[in-house]
């Protein structure tokens, strides 16, 4: 057992040695995440706004209030004529202008009826949108309150309103996706990486003619990448948790115990691919392409598979990243149980026992 | 030579179209330093590779220290030291730690066996704490040897030791190899460098994934009944051109300094042929009778085989 473990000692050095590796290992989780958290999720917050209100009620200042006092807008000006809605638009701050129009609070409660204007800049087209929604939301949750004060009959859909909210779907959904393609990409890039760079340099020669066996040279190797896996789903779980506000509303253990059983899958992966590989370059690229594409595009990641055309649907079940991105989703944000993931848990445990054992098969004792 | 180290028997293996080996069968005694000379692809990594069982024969067997290098590799893995082509050293890794990284694989530790490699190591001592990436050639080499010594293996396979490695650092390492010779361990060592083979004990000079001599290198000299005549002068060029014009002479080449000229017939002297050369107005030459290199052998024997 010394042989072992003087061998998982050389792994380490090799790892904390080496800037790229290191760089990969604990820059890429904290980079991927924040870019995933803040770019690619189209949550807009305190978005500067002008406010024209032809009117000055109590009815047209209380939705004024509320839209200024929700986290997504910020009031940069008070508009007094019409003429000034394009200068406030040309220097660029200002993304809305909502204009009231004249005796608001009057027209609506004699005719139920008040017209507001609301002004998008759409050189952003996306954020205008959103801006645009958000304040829709706004002022029917503030009519649907009056409706049910006064029961006059307006026409207003409170649907809606709730179903606007597709981006605070989206900071959700992209943490487990992130972990599962972050633990996907570290664990079966750098263990492929990792044994070919022995081919490379020749050593695998001097380890095969070693008395280590050729069990104790793949555990080796993936064993400490095990390890930091492992510290790599905890960092993006608790940047998720405290930068984002991700809930886990399940079991942490469970959680855990089911990326850690990713991991190994990954590994595992890994291991085959350099198994069937002899250079570093080939190794990366076949991890790049072959894993993190997928893992993206065919996973449920960031696009739904149920709208996939359906060979696309069939490919996404041989993509393990699916499964345990199902897994995450059911115990962070729905904080089920096992009960409810045995199924996926079972066909990535089957995944990592094909893997293992194919590259059982491939790994040679002998060169050729 | 009581008992053989090293055996084989019409060993050969293929890779595609090419043969790497070709019906080989020789015998190492033990304690041997045996050397095995002969240019890029005439089969010596292939030929070490099977003995250290990292590669299988298509055809034939080979036996180290009475172990199959098939059916017993891994008797044979455990008492054996391997130096690669290039030296296979973990760039990352110190000297030191290099070191004790293979003595721990093999289940040994540094202190135990230092002595072995002690005087190799006085050497590279003082840089233990530098990474082997960035290590001269020689140092390089020196460490590689070390690391395949460490934990004690009675038989050593050392795969083109001295190729990319400064003269004085080549002449230091077979001195090396000299004293280790005396501590009983075999060693097989094979050298694209023909002026090596005089540090061994029997070389086996191959070409072509054939063996086509085994002896003593003073046996092998003895071996080249022709006579070598050199020529020496200063239009070198000039020389060659004339001497490849006469018919007596079966072959001329570059050889250092000088043309080394074989005739068709013994009776060919160093006279007769500065006669001709005369004769041919050839400018201010010199020839002399010598004694054969080795590489004169070589290029004899590649020669009669085609």
């Amino acid at each position: 057992m010394n042989k072992f473990r003087g061998f998982v000692i050389k792994e380490f050095f090799h790892i904390f040695r080496d800037v790229r590796t290191m760089i990969i290992l604990f820059g890429m989780p904290v980079m991927q995440m924040l870019l995933f958290g803040y770019v690619i999720t189209n949550e807009i917050k305190e978005a500067k706004i002008a406010i024209l209100d032809h009117s000055r009620d109590h009815v047209t200042t209380e939705l004024s209030r509320r839209i200024v006092a929700s986290s997504y807008f910020q009031l940069a000006q008070v508009l007094d004529h019409d003429k000034e809605i394009l200068d406030v638009f040309r220097k660029g701050d200002v993304k809305e202008v909502i204009v009231f129009e004249a005796d608001f609070a009057e027209k609506l409660e004699k005719t139920g009826q008040a017209k507001v204007q609301i002004l998008g800049d759409a050189s952003e087209p996306n954020t205008a949108k959103i801006l645009v929604n958000y304040t829709t939301g706004i002022l029917m949750s503030y009519i649907q309150e009056l409706n049910t004060q006064t029961e006059l009959p307006l026409r207003i859909d409170p649907v809606t309103t709730m179903l606007y909210n597709p981006q605070m779907a989206g900071v959700y959904m992209f943490v487990p996706g992130t972990i599962a393609m972050l633990l996907m990409l570290i664990c079966a890039l750098m263990t492929s990486i990792s044994i070919t760079r022995e081919k490379e340099l020749g050593t695998m020669e001097l380890l095969l003619v070693s008395p280590l066996k050729a069990f104790q040279i793949i555990v080796g190797k993936v064993l400490p990448y095990v390890f930091l896996g492992f510290i790599n789903a905890v960092t993006i779980l608790l940047l998720g948790n405290f930068v984002f506000g991700v809930p886990i509303q399940g079991s942490v253990i469970l959680l855990l115990l089911e990326s850690i059983l990713f991991i190994i899958m990954s590994l595992s992966l890994g291991i085959l691919i350099s198994t069937l590989t002899n250079s570093q370059q080939i190794a990366m690229m076949v991890s790049m392409v072959a894993l993190m594409l997928p893992t993206i595009l065919l996973s449920g990641f960031i696009y739904p598979v149920e709208n996939m055309p359906k060979i696309l649907q069939y490919l996404c079940y041989i993509v393990p990243p699916k499964y345990f991105i199902i897994i995450v989703k059911n115990i962070m944000l729905k904080g089920t149980g096992m009960e409810y993931v045995w199924k996926e848990t079972l066909i990535i445990i089957g995944f990592t026992m094909v893997f293992l054992l194919l590259s059982i098969r491939k790994f040679k004792i002998r060169l050729a | 030579m009581a008992e053989s180290a090293v055996v084989t028997e019409n060993l050969s293996k293929h890779f595609g179209a090419v043969k790497a080996l070709d019906d080989i069968s020789f015998k190492i005694g033990k304690g041997e330093l045996f050397g095995f000379i002969g240019p890029d692809g005439a089969g010596k990594t292939t030929l070490f590779r099977i003995l250290t069982t990292l590669l299988l024969p298509d055809g034939g067997k080979a036996t180290v220290e009475g172990f199959d290098t098939v059916s017993e590799y891994r008797q044979i893995r455990r008492i054996s030291g391997y130096m690669p082509g290039k030296f296979s050293l973990y760039h990352d890794l110190s000297v030191e730690e290099n070191l004790r990284f293979f003595a721990t694989i093999f289940g040994t530790t540094v202190s135990e066996n230092i002595h072995l490699v002690q005087d190799l190591y006085s050497q590279i001592e003082p840089f233990r704490k530098r990474k082997a990436g960035k290590l001269s050639g020689g140092m390089k080499q020196k460490l590689a040897l070390c690391c395949a010594l460490i934990h004690q293996p009675v038989i050593l396979f050392l795969d083109e030791p001295t190729t990319g490695v400064d003269a004085v650092s080549r002449k230091e390492f077979w001195e090396m190899l000299n004293r280790l010779r005396r501590q009983q361990i075999t060693i097989l060592v094979s050298t694209p460098y023909m002026d090596e083979a005089g540090r061994c004990d029997r070389v086996a000079l191959m070409q072509s994934g054939k063996i086509m001599t085994i002896d003593t290198p003073q046996g092998i000299r003895q071996q080249f009944r022709k006579k070598i005549l050199a020529v020496k002068g200063r239009d070198m060029f000039g020389l060659m051109k004339i001497l490849e014009g006469f018919p007596e002479i079966e072959r001329s080449y570059l050889f250092g300094q000088s043309l080394h000229v074989t005739g068709v017939s013994e009776a060919l002297t160093a006279d007769d042929l500065s006669a001709r050369l005369r004769q041919q107005q050839a400018p201010d030459f010199r020839v002399e009778e010598i004694t054969p290199d080795i590489e004169d052998c070589f290029i004899d024997l590649t020669a009669t085989r085609e």
